[in-house]
């Protein structure tokens, strides 16, 4: 239970933030779209829980709306990238040679890149939740399959990994059937841990305009408008951080234990 | 040995090349220096457009290979081409890298010392590594931009309180202050301290919490049990013995990181008001500058070539096994 507690803890937190965004927005009667012309730029009253925004439009609603867009985002991310890491990683790792050679080579070629340059050049072709999705999952998906290599070529000279070889098992089917069951944990846990990175990552592109662009909104775009007045109006700046916390650390939490409990020579503590 | 790194190099070389290239061809096509020229204001003439256009080599009608072509036969030369208002590129490029050294020299260094201490202090104790560990957990959930918010805030608390300005934190001295020596020195440190403290403690909390974990995992190797058998009390087993593996995948991670960072601390930057490279580079894109992108590339490519030269280098020390 111990070794777990983290873990759990941490998909607890993120199961609630998720019904926050989900249910959340239906306890108001303001919508994210709606201004009240009688409050701009209101500190927190009865009317509207976490204040206004200076163009009138509710802060709990609009945040809440964020955290949908970014969790979204961060959850279309992990998977993709994971997925995409997890394929190209142990088809690398097993096959090795020249399959190895150009994931290195890609993976070497994707991180000397600017990501803003990657992302100037997206945004410009598509827009929306989804562009920004791929966009983040093309950009982080290497670290992860260096990692899914790694652990490939440990367990390529396991016992039934060369039964399976000596059983006329193809290389597709071998990797997917199984190494990759074999690398549940680790793919498991940079799943989490690749969600709390996509949230931030997509708060930095939105923060510089590449992402979500307005009138929608996210963690990001939240953050950059409540950040040059943070002292004056606190209840612009404060929503968007602490969900942003509160999520990174739901997927730290969860991540890091995970990892922790898959590995047996790891001191517990 | 040498030949191992030789040949890495070469690799390494070739490939930041193709990058460089690749990345010229994306940002020519991508990028709009014409809408950013025609949308100035009073309107210049279409010929005007066109002229200015073909001076930076940035013309959408040229074939994309000549200009390409032409940009890189000036690239031995030192010669980047000109940024949308005239100078050039290598000119601004000195200036910004100059203030994006000034911003994050202290700051990495601090960081990585910093981190080093905090990954090593959690084997001391149980109650020392719990405290070390909630810290790093609390700051790492915590994003760059909201980091030097909160420094800026704290700031301003110290600064009402004592009624001076100790802290001050827009660029890198206050614009037509006076300019006695002495005096510009405090005034440059006053501007340098938040920015350094926010950028360490990203680092810190990163290089800490990863040599923690190396460290961890060592821990329990067989020859670190075999040094506690031989008489060595424990902490002594795990920072003569342990720390030096458990250092050397940390090595090419805060190289990386470092790199990264000089390359674009862009967040930092950005609500600390200083003009370094991070900045430059959002800027250019939303303008459209072609040539500035480019040369911001090449200076990445640099940056991304040396550093993992240095880690190369720092790994093969470390590291006996790499000697093979």
């Amino acid at each position: 239970m111990r070794t777990y507690g983290r873990p759990l803890a941490g998909f607890a937190l993120l199961a609630l933030l998720g019904v926050l965004a989900g249910a959340g927005p239906y306890l108001t009667r303001w919508s994210w779209t709606d201004v009240d012309v009688t409050a701009f730029g209101d500190p927190p009253s009865a009317d509207h829980w976490l204040g206004t925004t200076a163009s009138g439009r509710d802060v709990y609603a609009v945040a809440l709306r964020a955290l949908r867009r970014s969790l979204v985002i961060g959850l279309l991310v992990a998977a993709g990238a994971t997925g995409l890491a997890a394929v190209t990683g142990a088809a690398a790792g097993y096959v090795g040679g020249w399959a190895d050679r150009l994931l290195r080579w890609v993976t070497d070629l994707l991180l000397v890149f600017p990501p803003f340059l990657m992302a100037a050049v997206v945004s410009r072709a598509f827009t929306g939740q989804v562009a920004t999705a791929l966009l983040l999952t093309g950009l982080m998906w290497m670290m992860t399959a260096r990692a899914v290599r790694a652990a490939t070529r440990s367990l390529r000279d396991e016992g039934y990994v060369l039964a399976a070889r000596q059983l006329g098992a193809s290389a597709p089917r071998i990797v997917l059937r199984h190494l990759l069951p074999n690398l549940t944990s680790l793919l498991l846990a940079d799943a989490t841990l690749n969600t709390g990175a996509a949230v931030v990552g997509e708060s930095g592109l939105s923060y510089f305009g590449f992402g979500v662009r307005p009138p929608d909104v996210s963690l990001g775009t939240l953050l950059a408008d409540g950040a040059p007045a943070a002292t004056v109006f606190p209840w612009l700046f404060l929503p968007p951080v602490i969900l942003l916390v509160l999520i990174l650390l739901a997927v730290d939490l969860a991540g890091a234990g995970l990892r922790g409990a898959s590995n047996p020579f790891r001191e517990r503590g | 040995m040498a030949g191992v790194l030789l040949r890495r190099l070469a690799g390494q070389v070739l490939l930041v090349t193709v990058a460089v290239g690749l990345a010229y061809l994306l940002a020519a096509t991508a990028l709009d220096p014409r809408a950013e020229l025609e949308a100035r204001n009073p309107p210049p003439p279409p010929s005007a457009v066109e002229k200015r256009l073909d001076e930076l080599n940035a013309n959408d009608r040229t074939p994309l290979f000549t200009r390409f072509l032409t940009w890189v036969s000036g690239v031995p030369r030192g010669d980047l081409g000109a940024t949308l208002d005239g100078t050039p590129a290598g000119v601004q490029m000195r200036r910004r890298i100059g203030a994006s050294l000034r911003l994050l020299l202290a700051g990495v260094l601090l960081g990585n010392v910093l981190g080093a201490v905090l990954g090593v202090v959690g084997t001391l104790g149980r109650h020392v590594d719990r405290l070390v560990t909630a810290g790093t957990f609390t700051v790492l959930a915590v994003p760059a931009v909201v980091l030097a918010v909160l420094a800026q805030a704290a700031a301003q608390w110290v600064n009402s309180r004592t009624g001076t300005r100790i802290f001050a934190w827009t660029g890198e001295y206050t614009p037509g202050g006076t300019g006695g020596s002495p005096h510009h020195l405090t005034e440059r440190l006053q501007h340098l301290v938040l920015p350094t403290l926010t950028i360490a403690l990203g680092r810190a909390t990163v290089v800490g919490r990863y040599l923690r974990g190396t460290l961890r995992d060592t821990a329990g190797a067989a020859f670190v049990r075999a040094a506690v058998a031989k008489g060595l009390t424990r902490r002594r087993a795990l920072i003569r013995h342990a720390l030096r593996v458990a250092v050397i995948p940390v090595v090419p991670l805060s190289a990386y990181g470092c790199a990264t960072l000089l390359a674009g601390a862009a967040c930092t930057e950005k609500v600390f008001g200083w003009h370094g490279m991070g900045e430059w580079l959002i800027d250019s894109i939303h303008r459209g500058d072609v040539n500035a992108v480019a040369a911001y590339c090449c200076f990445a490519a640099v940056v991304v070539l040396c550093t993992g030269l240095l880690s190369d280098l720092a790994v093969t020390v470390l590291d006996p096994r790499s000697h093979a």
